[in-house]
């Protein structure tokens, strides 16, 4: 059942789910932040609809700053600001912020110190018809691996916007992770967020759960409804958004990893250096347990509906199912 | 106001300078020797003439910002700094040692008050034309801070620092002030070989800067360029340095040899044995030193 404490959207499993691309949530999230903080300042490189930093820019036409088709510029010029005490975000597709421009973001704001929220939209395969040149499947690997810089990928707008008001307070440089496409939206206004706090978004009616699954991102209502049907199946699973990539949830997953003894992980990225190897490096060295990893497996993207490529790379309901009935098989 | 006096003050500041330079560089057994002397007189005129700042407060709000871009002339920073009063002079001995405040490249981590860390090329003067721009968003048109951006010519080749350059052009950002280092040399060769940069002034002219070009060790021609820099009102301002990378060590100067390298290290066709580098430079210094002296008297 969905976890009762967290007031998800009860309308999760029927089909007329409200659908929002995080993006929206980003956009109402800055525009919010903007008004509570004078210091709240904007970037963009030529995408400002596409990222819906839009509603910041024409709010505030004096604290945005166009930078032109120019993403290595974007993030150092989004450094300088950030020395004189600005709170910069900057967006653009993640392909590009931080795919072109990832050396400028490690040295002029991880390795400096400098509170800048990369806004990297348009990740994972959902991108869709663009194609694979637009398809950002590195971006986490590429941003958790840098010290100093705090992860997050939200599952949903609105938790999109909250992770946007709680970035637009933290001290530390960070990389927020948004989609193209309209997801649906999983939480409610009165779900709880804290940035580096994994939640339990699905858990059994009784007992122990057999299976635990981690998502990050997009994919979260896939895997609730896979969960769904594992359970009318008979098999027991937690479902945990893990939102927050880095710092890592450490205690939460443990937790989990005890109770269940077998993981999913589950996420719009290349398997290699992603969310799902990130939880292996915190099991591997305090509570080894088998894990199957739903994501791309070395391969780049293609053109396609967001649904066709989900199913063509194996990231889809059916291959969480089977994910899950292979793991609780590894089970020692 | 430069006075005789006051030139006569900073021209034995940056032999001083100089020879710390020559001196760390002797000591860490590595770093970059040619830039880091070419720029001791750009460095001497800013920090102890040009620039509103505080060594006894380096975090106070009004002073005047200077990023440095091509942060492998550290040494140069380093011995500036130490010699202003921001730190032990003793400390320029730990240059690139394990523990020290003074990485090889500069890193804020270790010296909070450095403006940001470089090394990486390419990439100070977006950090500076940031600034800029938060400085206008603060103080619109009464700003009385200026924004000091010093790079390398070398580090022209990368895109970054014209994606900047137009940014500032676009914004006219009168409270930033570039300084290009036109030394003609980079690690690899001559930089009209590597690739070539001229017309170099009509570039920037293109990307909407005033330009001035000047003599970078002539004080005098220095302190004019950056008194005309300040007073344009329409544009961002690049002061392209003709500089002597090397200057003050006879046998250094214009060799690209000397880029990135320390003396005492390496024997070389046609140089010093590597013995004898670090003691000839340093005879030389203080020889100079003393000429000045006796030049102004």
């Amino acid at each position: 059942m969905l976890n009762p404490k967290l007031k998800l959207n009860p309308k999760i499993f029927s089909l007329g789910c409200e659908q929002v691309p995080t993006r929206k949530g980003f956009g109402e999230g800055l525009l919010k932040a903007g008004e509570l903080d004078k210091n709240v300042v904007a970037l963009c490189a030529d995408l400002t609809e596409s990222t819906m930093m839009n509603l910041f820019a024409d709010k505030f036409p004096d604290r945005f700053v166009q930078v032109g088709v120019a993403e290595q510029n974007l993030v150092t010029v989004a450094s300088g600001l950030s020395a004189m005490g600005k709170i910069p975000f900057c967006s653009s597709y993640a392909m590009f912020s931080p795919g072109r421009n990832w050396e400028q973001i490690r040295t002029t704001i991880a390795y400096n110190g400098r509170k800048v929220v990369i806004v990297g939209s348009h990740s994972g395969i959902s991108v869709g018809a663009d194609g694979g040149t637009h398809q950002a499947l590195e971006d986490v690997a590429l941003m958790r691996v840098l010290p100093n810089t705090d992860v997050i990928s939200p599952c949903d707008a609105i938790e999109a916007k909250k992770a946007t008001l709680a970035l637009a307070k933290t001290p530390k440089p960070a990389y927020l992770r948004l989609f193209r496409e309209k997801t649906p939206v999983v939480t409610t206004e009165e779900t709880s967020f804290e940035p580096g706090k994994a939640q339990i978004f699905w858990l059994p009616d009784v007992g122990l759960a057999q299976v635990g699954i981690i998502v990050s991102g997009g994919l979260m209502h896939l895997a609730l409804l896979a969960a769904k049907e594992l359970e009318a199946e008979g098999i027991k699973t937690k479902v945990m958004n893990l939102a927050t990539i880095k710092p890592i949830d450490t205690d939460a997953i443990l937790e989990l990893a005890k109770e269940c003894k077998a993981m999913v992980t589950i996420e719009e990225h290349q398997v290699a250096g992603g969310m799902g190897s990130a939880v292996a490096e915190v099991l591997v060295e305090s509570f080894p347990v088998p894990i199957e990893f739903i994501g791309v497996r070395d391969k780049f993207g293609q053109s396609g509906t967001p649904d066709e490529l989900i199913e063509k790379y194996g990231l889809g309901k059916d291959s969480i199912k089977k994910a899950v009935k292979k793991v609780l098989k590894r089970k020692v | 106001m430069l006075t005789e006096k006051k030139i006569l003050e900073l021209e034995q500041k940056a032999n001083d300078i100089r020879i710390s330079v020559i001196e760390m560089l002797l000591e860490a057994g590595s770093g970059h020797s040619a830039g880091s002397l070419g720029m001791a007189d750009i460095f001497t005129i800013l920090f102890f003439h040009i620039l509103k700042h505080d060594p006894k407060n380096p975090f106070w709000e009004g002073r005047d910002r200077l990023i440095l871009s091509n942060g492998h002339i550290a040494p140069v920073y380093y011995a500036t700094m130490a010699h202003a009063g921001y730190f032990p002079i003793e400390e320029l001995k730990t240059l690139r040692k394990f523990g020290t405040r003074l990485q090889g490249h500069p890193h804020r981590e270790y010296m909070p008050w450095l403006e940001t860390s470089s090394g990486p090329l390419g990439s100070g003067l977006s950090q500076a034309v940031g600034m800029a721009l938060a400085d206008r968003m603060d103080c619109g048109a009464d700003t009385h801070r200026f924004i000091y951006c010093l790079m390398s010519d070398g580090e022209l080749d990368e895109g970054n620092s014209w994606e900047a350059a137009m940014l500032a052009g676009k914004h006219k950002l009168r409270n930033l002030i570039a300084v290009v280092d036109r030394n003609n040399i980079q690690i690899e060769g001559f930089t009209e070989d590597i690739m070539p940069l001229e017309p170099l002034s009509d570039k920037w002219r293109a990307f909407n800067w005033h330009v001035i070009e000047t003599v970078g060790h002539d004080f005098k021609s220095l302190n004019e360029a950056f008194e005309e820099a300040q007073a344009i009102f329409e544009k961002p301002t690049v002061i392209i340095a003709h500089t002597v990378p090397g200057q003050g060590v006879d046998f250094m100067e214009h060799d690209f040899k000397w880029h990135g390298i320390p003396p005492g290290i390496r024997d070389m066709t046609g140089e010093p044995s590597k013995e004898e580098q670090g003691k000839l430079a340093l005879r030389e210094l203080r020889t100079l030193g003393g000429k000045i002296k006796s030049e102004h008297q």
